[in-house]
């Protein structure tokens, strides 16, 4: 006897997924999943949309790694409130993760909260956590090859963050080929280049950021 | 190795739908995987044998169908795969003007049941 099915295999996730923005949305909390390749500079990114913001928005911090606390300790030196998952070897936080993570947050005391998840550039791309946006972090040294190369991530994000912008005079990477990749995968893909350490391009990210959450309240 | 929690949907899946029906065995499972959804059929294999073993679905078929992710060329109007658009320009007219379509499933189709 045949069964017609037609059932999304990530249903389970994605309904997770669902009630955690339902959560984020009832508290007024916007929320961001920064995703990206390991080094690429997703702490460095975000330790510097955190000091910009610090003065403006409340946040929190959750941080999913395989093992260790070194980002989360990062984060939590600027005084905010910091959840770590450690994923014990799993390569991407997924709803079920995230869920027991934002409850440790105090919610009603925040704007925004910022998941940065594990550094890998395939399998989190599959799994929504339910932020509002998702957030690709990508960087010069990568090379420009890498939307070509990974087009499941780049087509499911909503903004990208090109970092080391700093290093393009030292390093073969075509611009032109880079962004022609991210077009076709995602056309209304939000872009922002900049360097996170030294700080060229941050405000113009962290200033649209600040929008958004202004609008999730 | 996404593809273990993955793998363990489709078994959840499975077997709601088999207990549903009342069913004793599971013999095939036909899964429609997008090109664009980075999931391997190999793998998923793998962990089926290990995950499903001992239920009524251990010995079912998996049966992958892969939908390609298809471009469409907004100057000449060709259209196919986009693995064949090198550089994701045309390879008929050379225009980089394409727009994308499908290559995301990730779902269960049907099962055949015992």
């Amino acid at each position: 006897m045949n069964i017609p099915v037609v059932e999304q295999i990530l249903f389970a996730n994605n309904t997770l997924a669902e009630d955690l923005r339902r959560k984020l949305d009832a508290a007024g909390v916007f929320g961001i999943n920064v995703m990206a390749s390991p080094g690429a500079g997703k702490t460095t990114v975000i330790t510097g949309t955190v000091e910009r913001l610090l003065n403006r928005l409340k946040i929190g911090y959750v941080d999913g790694d395989i093992a260790t606390s070194i980002d989360a300790e990062r984060i939590a030196a600027l005084d905010v409130p910091v959840v770590q998952i450690n994923t014990g070897g799993n390569c991407h936080l997924d709803a079920n993760m995230l869920a027991p993570a934002v409850d440790k947050l105090p919610l009603d005391d925040i704007d925004l909260m910022i998941v940065e998840n594990v550094g890998n550039l395939i399998c989190p791309a599959n799994f929504q956590l339910g932020t509002h946006i998702n957030v690709l972090v990508a960087s010069v040294p990568e090379g420009d090859d890498k939307p070509y190369k990974y087009p499941t991530m780049y087509r499911g994000v909503d903004v990208l963050i090109l970092n080391k912008v700093d290093l393009l005079p030292y390093i073969p990477f075509d611009v032109e080929r880079f962004k022609h990749g991210v077009r076709v995968l995602s056309p209304n893909l939000k872009t922002f280049e900049v360097s996170s350490l030294h700080g060229d391009g941050m405000d113009a990210w962290v200033d649209w950021l600040a929008e958004q959450v202004a609008g999730e309240r | 190795m996404h593809e273990l929690p993955i793998t363990q949907s489709l078994l959840d899946i499975t077997l709601r739908h088999a207990n549903a029906a009342g069913a004793t065995r599971v013999t095939q499972i036909r899964v429609k995987i997008g090109q664009l959804s980075s999931v391997v059929d190999d793998s998923v294999q793998f962990y089926w044998n290990i995950i499903a073993k001992d239920t009524c679905a251990q010995d079912a078929e998996l049966v992958f169908d892969r939908i390609p992710a298809v471009f469409h060329c907004a100057a000449c109007g060709h259209s196919a795969a986009l693995q064949k658009a090198e550089d994701y320009r045309c390879p008929e007219c050379g225009s980089p003007d394409l727009v994308l379509d499908g290559g995301e499933e990730l779902y269960i189709e049907s099962i055949e049941v015992e």
